[in-house]
């Protein structure tokens, strides 16, 4: 019970301070921006003499860097909306009121890491979505596996805001914030020089990246996602921004499906113990 | 130290204690916190908890409500260990400084933390607009909290900490930011729990508040115990007598060492130290068959803050 009461307060409060909804009006220039470029491309396309061919790998391309935006602003948003929630609360004392009702230190936490999941579904939903609708009718282009795609990039931003709030147990808000985009970064730096190591057909380049991914998976499971949704021809296309050049495997998958689980267990495990 | 309930004060008078410490500790690094506090608040009176700042106060309070591990010693809250997540169910707690999300209203607060507490929703829709009226918010239930006053919020927070009837309740600061009307309404509010058959555990630095709200003080000093005072059961303390007489002679004020433990003599000014209330009929009754001509014969109690200065020290603030 408490536990729903939690969940439903952090989402309350994601839209009662306009949260959620400042989020999607951004998410909804952002679709806004993306469906005139593509259309001026479709424009272009039909005053010269490209073939259809080449035509839709081209706007595969750009929906995939749609997609990709996409992927990046879910991933910022999940840690910016919740890297206060723990640190900050803690720190400010809006904790102990609530810490001193007959429930669990476990119920709270889990409560408002529902309560952020939730919104995060929202949020993937309506953008992921959106992204996908408007290369759909406006550029007439889909992706492989929308649904597949949608679900890594939702488990990347649960992954992002797991690390976030097991920080946020033990450090303050501005440090929290800093580790986890710090360590976003690195993860982001690691995918693309693994990726440009199709270039240079540098082995060290791919080990760099994997390790850059096994202390933080998130970026890989884009790559994954982007692995599954890009067509086959695009991906192996050299040129292309998302080719297949190093996929990350179903067990990078699993090991970032066991470092999310990880990081909350060490996560409740230090907030039940710490002192508040 | 031992406390005692009044006879037929509380319906909880005989179930035993609502706070028991024995050896508590607490140290962060080599701060030491809490240093061997022992402690028995008995069930039903309104006990105050005084002590300067970095008394371990706080802290304290923090490992009975469970917030805080002790790193020794022991603590039962109602008869139970604290940090027991179900005894929660009967404990109020006002923190100090109280925070909120101030983008509730003050229904919508009252609701989160009833919610919490366990009480359940058609017991909540009665019982949030009662609480609203006793803290005098029945005006502003509607109001988010950004736009309360300090004042506003203190109320707003007594009334989570009383959402769900507790038998325990844990006040830090709770006149902190009220006017004098407020500090009125808090201590009719602390006193009406008290006719219940609540204990209420009251952390403040209003030293008057405390001398007319509580039972029971304790002092604390470094983390542990200094001094205990029973602040209905005054007959047995210290008392100053200020006596204005004539035909004081050194042998009669000599004669008042049986029943002071001081004296001071000036003129026609005598001022004595008496050992308790009770000896006071036989100092007056010693003065007069010593033949003096006693005009004046006033009893002046230690107050509070004469007794938190004498504990303290002078160098300890508050």
């Amino acid at each position: 019970m408490a536990l729903w009461i939690m969940a439903g307060i952090t989402l309350r409060e994601a839209a009662r301070k306009k949260i959620l909804w400042t989020a999607l009006a951004a998410g909804l220039g952002f679709l806004a921006v993306f469906g005139i470029g593509l259309h001026y491309q479709m424009t272009d396309f039909d005053a010269g003499s490209t073939p259809p061919f080449l035509r839709y790998q081209i706007l595969s391309g750009m929906l995939m860097v749609g997609l990709y935006t996409v992927d990046l602003l879910a991933v910022v948003m999940a840690i910016l909306t919740s890297v206060d929630t723990i640190s900050g609360e803690i720190t400010s004392g809006t904790i102990h009121a609530m810490a001193s009702k007959p429930v669990a230190r476990w119920q709270l936490f889990i409560g408002k890491w529902a309560g952020f999941v939730g919104m995060l579904a929202i949020y993937v939903t309506v953008m992921f979505g959106g992204t996908i609708a408007v290369g759909r009718w406006v550029g007439g282009v889909t992706p492989q596996n929308p649904v597949y795609g949608a679900l890594l990039v939702f488990f990347e931003c649960v992954l992002a805001l797991t690390v976030t709030l097991m920080f946020g147990t033990w450090f303050s808000t501005l440090t929290n914030g800093v580790i986890v985009l710090g360590l976003h970064g690195l993860a982001f730096m690691g995918g693309w020089l693994e990726q440009m190591s199709g270039f240079t057909d540098s082995s060290r380049l791919v080990a760099v990246g994997i390790v850059s991914s096994l202390i933080m998976p998130s970026e890989a499971i884009w790559r994954r996602a982007a692995f599954e949704m890009e067509s086959p021809l695009a991906g192996s296309l050299q040129f292309s921004p998302f080719a297949d050049i190093s996929v990350p495997s179903l067990t990078m998958i699993g090991y970032a499906g066991v470092y999310l689980l990880s990081a909350l267990a060490i996560a409740l495990y230090h907030f039940q113990q710490r002192d508040l | 130290m031992t406390s005692s309930a009044a006879p037929g004060e509380s319906r909880h008078a005989t179930d035993g204690f609502a706070i028991q410490t024995h050896n508590l500790r607490k140290v962060y690094g080599k701060k030491v916190a809490v240093r061997n506090l022992s402690l028995e608040v008995a069930r039903g009176q309104i006990f105050g908890f005084l002590g300067p700042n970095g008394a371990g106060k706080s802290t304290s309070i923090k490992i009975l409500l469970g917030l805080v591990k002790p790193s020794g010693g022991e603590a039962s809250v109602l008869g139970v260990p604290c940090g027991d997540t179900a005894v929660r169910r009967k404990i109020g707690f006002l923190p100090e400084d109280f925070r909120f999300y101030e983008w509730l209203t003050a229904t919508e607060l009252l609701e989160l933390h009833g919610g919490l507490a366990g009480v359940p929703a058609r017991r909540l829709r009665e019982r949030v607009p009662v609480l609203l009226d006793l803290v005098g918010l029945t005006p502003h239930r509607d109001k988010r909290l950004q736009e309360f006053s300090k004042g506003m919020l203190q109320r707003i927070g007594l009334a989570q900490a009383l959402i769900h009837d507790p038998e325990l309740i844990f006040l830090d600061e709770p006149t902190s930011g009220l006017d004098p009307m407020g500090r009125r309404l808090v201590r009719d509010i602390i006193r009406s729990q008290r006719e219940r058959g609540a204990t209420v555990f009251l952390n403040s630095h209003l030293l008057s508040e405390i001398e007319v709200t509580c039972d029971q003080v304790v002092f604390i000093r470094d983390g542990e115990v200094a001094a205990v005072r029973d602040l209905r059961a005054s007959h047995n303390e210290e008392v100053r007598v200020m006596v204005r007489a004539r035909k004081l002679t050194e042998e009669s004020i000599a004669g008042l060492s049986a029943w002071s433990t001081s004296t001071h003599s000036e003129g026609e000014l005598l001022t004595l130290i008496a050992r308790s209330q009770d000896s006071l009929p036989d100092i007056l009754r010693h003065l007069v068959a010593a033949g003096a001509d006693v005009y004046q014969f006033t009893p002046q109690p230690f107050s509070l803050e004469e007794l938190f200065v004498e504990i303290m020290g002078k160098d300890r603030g508050l």
